[in-house]
């Protein structure tokens, strides 16, 4: 639950650098962020939220972005705003990515609970509660079930 | 309804007679794209998990643009898996070893206005050139497409980017998204739709139109769009024009009109496509390497641009050109634009996404300053993170190189 806060713009060549792209996630996620946050991989617990400013995860369509910093035990993201082909790709992997036009007011180390379904975010380090723009209905199913692919398994099971 | 060129795709692939921006609709792909990197390696898991089949594997196009050429252990272990795949499962338009995606895919034909489509790439829009609705998707979503053949989409508002005028010469597609790009930023297209419209427009050449729609991924945007036309036509050899554009009077987003002529070329600093300034602003930046490569800057037309600035020249940094595509790289060497760029000692790259990507074996060394027509210089994308990439045209890369700093190719094209 402490939260990591990134500037804005943060591109996916930062959480998932293209050098590491032909392994897989549990070879790329110690390298998340290494360029902007060396500490972050080593550092993030289970439970942390990354959190952004304007446009997070701008550039490429890699998943393998939002699959890192789920690896890493990352629960939800924040930001003011996402690019949208990375909020596509965090709500298909099943890590809530919650919009807050407020993030700024968030500091690196705050503890937060994201309740994704409520569109809150409690600061516990400050008592502040912050709102942000809940999860749009025809997805909340689909994040419920832990992702796309969960979501069709289900999906595909209960139609044969 | 007057309806937007983004609206009335939309509209017919979700079976509406008109769509408003902001719904939610569930579209029908006419084509998917997959490469190397997103593709087999990433969904045939995935199929063989749900125990699924693909919903119709005529709309599937496989491009390998990654990993090659094979340079090491994984990169072999990714094309194998792509080529069993493709044998595996059935598709037949697959194409191995040909060029990047977003080149190849217009250039076999597989595009046409009016389609709905979509790619396991970032720079998918570059299929919007051709005025069909064309955008990137992750590689579960690919796989969501691929067993269900449909697709989620919020119906996006259009942004119009118009040019009136004439691009003048040494002026390019290129300098007029670093522009934008420059002007609005990396979320300036909010994940609309941006219509290039306009004179300056209508007079470029397909490959021109396609570097617009494909950097309008660094705006921000969903999808880049443009009208098509008797150009459109006779690239993809139709026998008939699918006229496919926006109602005169369709509601927009915003509307902003530039005049292409006063358009002067533009350069990306490190380590943000959206750092733009005028090229006569860097006269002090010497680059170590010049590289023109990627699906945004080696394409037939760009390395027209770069020969028009080098021949007769030589190059006084190290320069390499990778062809975004085996066709491209053919045609240009029969017409004697691939000797001018030899001449000029260029050296010469397989067809593939290569540095760009972050991929391969020519990563820019530690400290290295590099001017690229590429479409992306985020710190550490495309080698060390210490090294510097500077964007710009095909070009001014071209004058750059030849005059061993950063060169305004009006200069040298007098």
């Amino acid at each position: 639950m402490r939260a990591w806060v990134l500037g804005d713009n943060v591109d996916t060549d930062a959480i998932a650098p293209g050098r590491y792209m032909k392994f897989g996630i549990a070879e790329i996620a110690p390298h998340c962020l290494e360029a902007l946050l060396p500490e972050f991989a080593r550092g993030v617990k289970p439970g942390d939220v990354v959190v952004g400013g304007r446009n997070f995860g701008a550039g490429s369509s890699r998943e393998q972005a939002p699959a890192a910093l789920k690896h890493l035990g990352v629960t939800a993201l924040v930001a003011e705003s996402f690019a949208g082909l990375f909020y596509r790709n965090a709500l298909n992997l099943g890590l809530p990515a919650v919009v807050c036009a407020e993030a700024r007011r968030i500091r690196d180390g705050d503890l937060l609970r994201v309740s994704f379904e409520q569109g809150e975010i409690a600061n516990l380090t400050t008592g502040e509660t912050l709102q942000c723009e809940p999860i749009p209905a025809h997805l909340m199913q689909m994040v419920r079930d832990g992702g796309l692919l969960a979501h069709l398994e289900k999906r595909l099971g209960r139609s044969r | 309804m007057r309806q937007t060129l983004a609206q009335k795709l939309v509209a017919r692939a979700a079976g509406r007679a008109s769509v408003t921006p902001g719904e939610i609709v569930t579209c029908k792909v006419d084509l998917a794209m997959v490469h190397d990197s997103s593709g087999a390696r990433r969904l045939k898991p995935m199929l063989e998990r749900l125990g699924a089949k693909i919903w119709d594997r005529s709309k599937v196009v496989v491009i390998t643009d990654h990993y090659l050429p094979e340079y090491d252990d994984e990169s072999r272990r990714i094309l194998r898996i792509t080529r069993d795949w493709v044998r595996e499962v059935g598709i037949d338009n697959f194409h191995d070893a040909q060029g990047i995606c977003h080149v190849v895919l217009p250039e076999r034909g597989h595009l046409k206005p009016g389609m709905f489509a979509v790619g396991g790439d970032s720079h998918s829009p570059t299929g919007g050139a051709f005025a069909a609705y064309m955008f990137g998707v992750g590689a579960t979503e690919m796989l969501g497409v691929l067993v269900t053949g449909e697709i989620w989409l919020k119906v996006p508002h259009t942004i119009a980017m118009e040019f009136d005028g004439a691009f003048a010469p040494g002026v390019s597609a290129k300098d007029a998204m670093l522009f934008l790009i420059g002007r609005f930023g990396l979320d300036g297209g909010q994940y609309q739709a941006v219509e290039y419209r306009g004179a300056a427009i209508r007079a470029l050449p397909m490959q021109e139109r396609m570097t617009l729609c494909n950097m309008a991924a660094e705006l921000g945007a969903q999808t880049g769009l443009i009208a098509s036309d008797r150009i459109t036509q006779d690239f993809l050899k139709l026998k008939e024009l699918e006229a496919w554009d926006s109602d005169d009077g369709a509601p927009l987003l915003a509307h902003h009109r530039f005049n292409a002529d006063e358009l002067a070329p533009q350069v990306a600093a490190p380590h943000s496509p959206a750092n733009t300034r005028p090229v006569t602003e860097f006269a002090d930046v010497k680059p170590q390497l010049a590289y023109i490569g990627a699906c945004t800057g080696a394409k037939l037309e760009d390395l027209r641009m770069a020969a028009r600035v080098l021949k007769g020249r030589k190059s006084a940094i190290r320069l390499l050109v990778a062809p975004a595509s085996l066709r491209d790289q053919n045609v240009a060497r029969n017409e004697g634009t691939l000797q001018v760029l030899l001449d000029a000692g260029a050296e010469l790259l397989p067809n593939g996404c290569g540095i760009c990507a972050g991929y391969g074996e020519h990563l820019l060394p530690e400290n290295m300053v590099a001017i690229s027509s590429t479409a992306r210089n985020f710190k550490g994308r495309m080698g060390a993170a210490s090294s510097q990439v500077y964007l710009a045209s095909p070009y001014t890369v071209a004058a750059s190189a030849a005059a061993g700093r950063i060169c305004d190719p009006r200069e040298l094209l007098q």
